[in-house]
């Protein structure tokens, strides 16, 4: 018993600190607000002439209406305020490069929404940011 | 290379540096959070912010003549800025670990900006 009691704290103090795990949900926020923005800018647009003012209300209500662009500065906004409460705690360069995780999501996600097609190339660059993420996340425990 | 034009180049390398400068400021002013949540609004997160977007203006513009292949990946050299703006501002300490993740994830990316062509 008294060994397993001891074995508790120790298992706590190895995992990586909660600010890794705040920025990983960051890079899943700016893939998915990537997205969005990518399916938001194939809207069609009506043509907007700033010197001609009867042409900024229809070009307003459609940009109220492209609601995966709004959706995706929505996102975008979520990930800013997560990163800022991540970075409270925890060292700038060690959380920092985990945000590379992101080209991750979005080559996984381009290739479900955009058919791009995965290859030697981005499989192995996939594997090394993940690798190199990993190493971060448990540099961070014995930080 | 040949079709990526050095104006591109040092303009993506512009907007990388501007962006870890960035997270500087956003890493200076988190720290006002500590006090409470109201302190959300503080210059030193403003500044952050405003580096993050302004970041994307020379970034757009070198982006429109070249390669992509080429200029995506030199954004990430911007980790690289951001861990000597660590250590000099922070005092965090350059460890293996953090070279060796860094090396990874710069790697990482260029097979990806390579795989996209």
């Amino acid at each position: 018993m008294a060994s397993s009691v001891t074995a508790i704290p120790q298992q706590a103090a190895r995992r990586p600190n909660k600010s890794v795990y705040m920025v990983l949900g960051c890079t899943v926020f700016a893939a998915a607000a990537q997205v969005l923005m990518k399916f938001g800018a194939n809207h069609a647009m009506p043509h907007m002439n700033p010197a001609e003012p009867s042409t900024w209300m229809p070009f307003a209500m459609a940009l109220l209406g492209n609601y995966q662009l709004l959706l995706g500065y929505g996102v975008q906004s979520g990930n800013a305020l997560l990163l800022i409460l991540a970075l409270r705690d925890g060292e700038l360069s060690m959380l920092y490069p985990i945000i590379a995780l992101t080209y991750v999501w979005v080559n996984l996600l381009s290739m479900y929404f955009f058919n791009e097609h995965m290859n030697i190339w981005k499989a192995l660059g996939i594997a090394l940011v993940i690798g190199g993420v990993a190493l971060l996340g448990r540099a961070s425990s014995r930080a | 290379m040949t079709k990526t034009p050095l104006s591109s180049i040092l303009l993506v390398l512009l907007a990388s540096l501007i962006g870890s400068f960035g997270a500087v400021f956003l890493k200076m002013g988190a720290a006002h959070l500590n006090r409470g949540f109201r302190h959300i609004l503080n210059g030193q997160l403003g500044f952050g912010v405003v580096l993050f977007l302004g970041s994307s203006v020379p970034f757009v513009m070198g982006v429109r003549h070249g390669e992509l292949s080429v200029l995506y990946p030199m954004v990430s050299l911007g980790y690289v800025w951001t861990l000597f703006w660590s250590k000099l501002f922070f005092d965090e300490p350059i460890t293996k670990a953090k070279l060796g993740a860094l090396a990874m994830i710069l790697a990482g990316i260029i097979c990806i900006g390579v795989g996209g062509r």
